[in-house]
């Protein structure tokens, strides 16, 4: 497999791309411009179609209206950007319409900063949109990873017939890192969805998407969303188990934190310190098995890393241990970035029983 | 025996949400009408708003997709561009279309879109109980405006034809009423002329149709109609704004 | 001859048939329908000049209206 120099932004457009995405509609903010600005020029040469939408409430909803009709459809933004778009995120999942949304990013709250975080953890995964419902989320930490997340997502989306989270952040879409890219699918090739609109030259009872319905029928979908839910964490939860036999420390960290942890905890190693890590994948569904084997009699600390001030992942943690092991919790926010000196000073310290 | 009249294929053979009088019922009516006439019913796709218009998802016969509020246009937009061949239209009310989606709206326009939308005003927000509209005239009364719209704090009427005629893009924009049954005419050739523009790919068409509420209103159907033709048509006139295809002729 | 069938089903009473026949020959009758409005009548169907005036502006599509194939022509 050929391996390209790529950019974050651009290795995961492309992904899209041959995942068979044929209509993408987005706003500028930054950090994440490079993802419309590659589409509008790649997605002509595949016979899609690309539109800067007026606001990223008009793309969401172009993405919907697209979805509807069956097109694998995409949509990118950044943290404030993705504010804007949960209502439209919530209209995808009732109307059970698949799509692929990426949010790379940003210091937050508010405007906050346009230099990277991750700052957007609970947004992602408690609610990314008013009425209850959840989404998959992926975290890649590498270029590859999120080339490969990206490319699935699509397929994940339409198996659900539900929206898809892509959270990466601004340093990932901004760094360059050799990918290979997956093979190009041609969407002529897929199935023919049974439930789109838009008039296919068979004759059938008209159809309707919608995500307004009777009270009974809307909590049958809600009921069915339960099943759904258990089903994502049975089978798709995803994490990384990083030299966890021996650990009696153990690092927490997703997406970029986790890369600049990993350097720590090899550093640490190396001075003898029993440390490893689980790197949640999927954000949602957590990965709560690999939390399941911690052994909290050999366990000392947990300690949860994030690009986010306060930490956000940790009550999942909490929930994921019940609560059996301590945790610590180290980050930066507002748009600094992690070291790896921050990290092992920070690990240190913990480890020293100072903090 | 031979008919003269029938009841459009594409709506349903049911009773509509709408209240007696409602003009939204003509409306939907004679752009069913014409959907039948240039036999698109099966070809249609209808992205329809938030408001007393959703109430078209248990009514129209044809393919539907229900719009977050305000953001028909852009949905539209969507489903156009993945879905060329299909004939898609939104219909909106005032709220929906003049409030919280001006931007969509406009824009839409501006890009021009190859898409119709039919925009029903009747100066009011009728499903959620009578509250002033960008639409509702100076001086009438609403559930946000008790002694009437006042100019100084709510501004003036929001004239939807004007805004989007002015834009370079849109190939067909007009406005008609549906008191009468000469208006109701000219509002039908308008609502044809529209569609004919997207099926023959000339861009963005824009009809706005003048309508009634009797219930917020607080009149009869018929004093609505009166309404109508005393308030609503003096303050926004009819007519053709812009035909490019006449234009050219 | 021209015939106008009001639909008991579909009919809300709004009356705009009524005001806008030109001929002035619908009433409203005096029989709640199964949805419970009244709805027009004509009492003298031959006075129908078939101007379809009732189908236009009926919001429901609630009017149908036929006449007569002459034999003849």
């Amino acid at each position: 497999m050929t391996k390209q120099l790529m950019k974050g932004c651009e290795a995961v457009a492309e992904a899209a791309i041959r995942a068979g995405c044929r209509f993408f509609a987005g706003y500028p903010i930054t950090p994440q411009n490079e993802i419309p600005e590659y589409m509008s020029s790649r997605l002509p040469e595949v016979g899609g179609a690309f539109v800067q939408g007026e606001s990223e409430i008009a793309s969401i909803n172009m993405v919907y209206g697209a979805s509807a009709t069956g097109m694998r459809a995409m949509t990118s933004s950044s943290s404030p950007g993705i504010s804007l778009k949960t209502e439209g995120i919530s209209y995808l999942a009732g109307a059970f319409l698949p799509a692929v949304i990426v949010n790379v990013s940003r210091g937050g709250p508010g405007l906050g900063s346009i230099q990277p975080a991750q700052s957007d953890y609970l947004q992602a995964t408690k609610a990314l949109g008013h009425g209850g419902f959840h989404t998959l989320v992926f975290a890649p930490s590498t270029l590859q990873e999120a080339v490969d997340l990206t490319y699935e997502a699509f397929d994940y989306a339409e198996r659900d017939r539900s929206p898809v989270l892509v959270l990466m952040d601004g340093c990932l879409g901004s760094i360059m890192e050799r990918v290979s890219l997956p093979e190009m699918k041609d969407p002529a090739a897929f199935e023919e969805k049974k439930w789109t609109v838009g008039y296919n030259g068979q004759s059938r009872p008209t159809r309707i998407i919608t995500s307004i319905y009777p009270e009974m029928v809307l909590e049958n979908h809600n009921k069915a969303r339960v099943d759904l839910y258990a089903q994502w964490a049975e089978q798709d939860a995803k994490a990384e188990e990083f030299l966890l036999e021996d650990a009696q420390y153990v690092v927490v960290a997703y997406g970029i934190a986790a890369r600049v942890a990993k350097q720590a905890i090899l550093d640490l190693r190396a001075k003898g310190l029993k440390i490893g890590m689980i790197r949640p994948i999927t954000l949602y569904p957590f990965p709560k098995k690999s939390f399941a084997k911690l052994d909290s009699t050999k366990i000392k600390a947990i300690i949860d890393i994030e690009m986010t001030i306060p930490a956000q992942m940790e009550e999942d943690i909490a929930l994921a241990t019940r609560c059996a092991i301590p945790i610590r919790s180290y980050g930066r926010s507002g748009g600094n970035l992690l070291d790896d000196d921050g990290v092992r000073g920070a690990i240190e310290k913990i480890v020293g029983g100072e903090a | 025996m031979e008919k003269t009249y029938t009841r459009p294929k594409s709506l349903l053979p049911l009773q509509s949400g709408f209240c007696p009088g409602c003009l939204h019922g003509t409306a939907a009516k004679i752009t069913s009408e014409v959907l039948d006439e240039l036999q698109q019913g099966q070809n249609a796709l209808l992205v329809l708003p938030v408001g007393c218009a959703t109430m078209g998802l248990l009514y129209w016969k044809v393919d539907m997709i229900g719009s977050a509020h305000g953001r028909a246009p852009a949905v539209a937009t969507g489903a156009k561009r993945s879905h060329p061949s299909s004939l898609v239209f939104t219909y909106q009310g005032d709220g929906d279309l003049a409030a919280i989606g001006l931007g969509e709206i406009l824009s839409a326009a501006n890009r021009g879109e190859n898409i119709t939308v039919i925009f029903a005003n009747n100066a009011t927000y009728g499903m959620t109980g009578g509250q002033m509209a960008p639409t509702t005239l100076v001086g009438q009364k609403s559930t946000t405006s008790r002694a009437g719209r006042n100019a100084e704090s709510e501004g003036y009427p929001i004239p939807m034809c004007e805004l989007i005629k002015e834009l370079k893009a849109p190939a067909f924009v007009a406005r008609y009423a549906l008191d009468t049954p000469q208006n109701i005419k000219k509002a039908r050739a308008g609502i044809k002329r529209a569609f004919e523009c997207q099926l023959e790919n000339k861009g963005f068409s824009f009809v706005e149709l003048l309508t009634n509420c009797p219930t917020n209103w607080g009149m009869s159907p018929l004093q609505s109609l009166e309404y109508m033709q005393t308030h609503t048509i003096p303050a926004y006139p009819l007519g053709i704004f812009k035909d490019k295809e006449a234009d050219k002729s | 001859m021209n015939y106008v069938e009001f639909s008991a089903k579909l009919c809300k009473s709004c009356g705009y048939c009524i005001k806008f026949c030109p001929k002035q020959i619908i009433k409203m009758g005096d029989v709640r329908s199964v949805k419970g409005y009244f709805n027009p009548v004509i009492e003298d169907m031959s006075q129908c000049i078939g101007c379809l005036a009732c189908a236009t502006v009926c919001p429901e599509g609630a009017i149908e209206t036929s006449r007569e194939v002459k034999t003849d022509d």
